[in-house]
């Protein structure tokens, strides 16, 4: 399967009926299109929406319903629309179940790093802050390795997106968790071995004696 | 001040009309600068702006250029304080305490405060001279509604400005929009423009 992929189905496994969820921009997307079979949720676009669609059909698309990217989507029946301040009052006010977001590091306490790269690429940290800050639970969908480089590291490097660590990292390889602040790994992907996890990673990872390996949306 | 999501619910026609104005050394605050050719993105490329305080400039490589360049300043703040502190200053308020930012290059200058165990930075309210709001409906008297995602930062920089300048998409009689459906009560508004 492509990583990308890959990534997102194994996301959709934390979804559950009734959520209220926001997808970030890149892998974090794809997750909407595995939803799993009898699990209905929300999906929250910080532009101001809830009930967030499918792309719509050629021709379809109205200039005044957009997802937080800027592209045209669909209202779900059901959906409602509310201005930025109530859209973040959501996200801040701990009414958002799960936010899913891409990285650039994560360090082995779980602080995630993903809107500057000093000097190179400044696109602002939009709600990014807001999101990690505020939402119940907190999902990174990432590629293990960027160049060659593992983005799961030490400490991060680069400028922090909050100091409030997340929940959960998932890559092509690995599913990581941070139970009492310790990067640990709790699953691996179908062919990866735990040696090919730890050789891709810069951080400390607690190995436990098993590690099942991923299992996908159904 | 300026409404609008990547250039979603933006009024163009008043962008249009400060670019023929050559209307120039202008502070934006705005959620983004859009994209090149589209709302805010054409008053940067027309470099009419010394300043902006958004959130995000990812999809306009000429905000980032400018930037670079230190042509223009760019102050990058959290979207969810940044439309707080608006909210503040519209309602009178001299700013928020928000746990966003704590930790991060966010704080640096910025006043902590600890509540019930928990860190909040101290941010203060904006105001501007001018909102310049986009809005879907507008009857004659001024009262708004907005459309769907259109709506976003609109309804917050109409309370925050000294002067509110409204371009509506359609201009209806006055009882077309339903009292419960005004979201833009009409004494907030000074000036409303249509298109032609």
């Amino acid at each position: 399967m492509d990583p990308q992929a890959l990534i997102a189905k194994r996301i959709a496994r934390e979804l559950q009926n009734g959520m209220l969820v926001n997808l970030g921009i890149g892998i974090p997307t794809l997750v909407a299109n595995f939803v799993p079979s009898g699990i209905n949720v929300y999906f929250q676009s910080e532009n101001g929406l809830i009930g967030t669609g499918p792309i719509p059909e050629q021709g379809m698309a109205v200039p005044w319903l957009t997802d937080a990217g800027g592209r045209p989507v669909t209202a779900l029946p059901g959906a409602s629309t509310f201005d930025s301040a109530m859209s973040f009052a959501l996200i801040r006010g701990g009414h958002l179940d799960l936010t899913v977001l891409g990285g650039l590091q994560v360090d082995q306490a779980g602080l995630l790093a993903n809107w500057m790269i000093p000097g190179k690429m400044v696109p602002g940290m939009g709600g990014a802050m807001d999101l990690v800050t505020g939402a119940k639970r907190v999902i990174v969908a990432m590629q293990h390795t960027a160049k060659g480089k593992s983005k799961i590291v030490e400490t991060c490097t680069l400028p922090l997106t909050s100091v409030r660590p997340v929940d959960l990292v998932v890559t092509e390889l690995a599913v990581i968790a941070f139970p009492e602040g310790c990067a640990t790994l709790v699953e691996i992907a179908d062919g990866v071995s735990v040696e090919q996890v730890l050789s891709a990673t810069e951080a400390k990872l607690v190995v436990p004696d098993h590690v099942p390996r991923m299992t996908m949306s159904a | 001040m300026i409404g609008g999501f990547l250039g979603v619910g933006t009024p163009e026609p008043l962008i249009d009309e400060l670019i023929r104005q050559r209307k120039g050394n202008l502070t934006v605050i705005a959620n983004d600068t859009a994209a090149p050719g589209i709302g805010i993105g054409k008053l940067v490329e027309a470099k009419l702006l010394h300043k902006v305080i958004v959130s995000h400039i990812g999809l306009n490589p000429e905000t980032q250029q400018q930037m670079l360049a230190g042509t223009l300043e760019v102050d990058l703040v959290p979207q969810g304080t940044l439309v707080e502190r608006i909210r503040a200053g519209g309602c009178g308020l001299g700013g928020i305490l928000t746990p966003t930012g704590v930790g991060t290059v966010v704080e640096e200058g910025k006043e902590k405060i600890s509540l019930n165990d928990r860190e909040y930075l101290l941010e203060t309210a904006l105001r501007a001279d001018f909102a310049l709001v986009n809005a879907f409906l507008s009857d004659y008297l001024g009262n708004l509604a907005y459309a769907l995602t259109a709506r976003n930062f609109n309804p917050l920089i109409a309370m925050a400005a000294d002067t509110v300048i409204v371009h509506a998409e359609n201009i209806v009689p006055v009882g077309v929009i339903a009292p419960d459906h005004v979201v833009t009560p009409a004494p907030i508004v000074d000036f409303l423009v249509v298109k032609n």
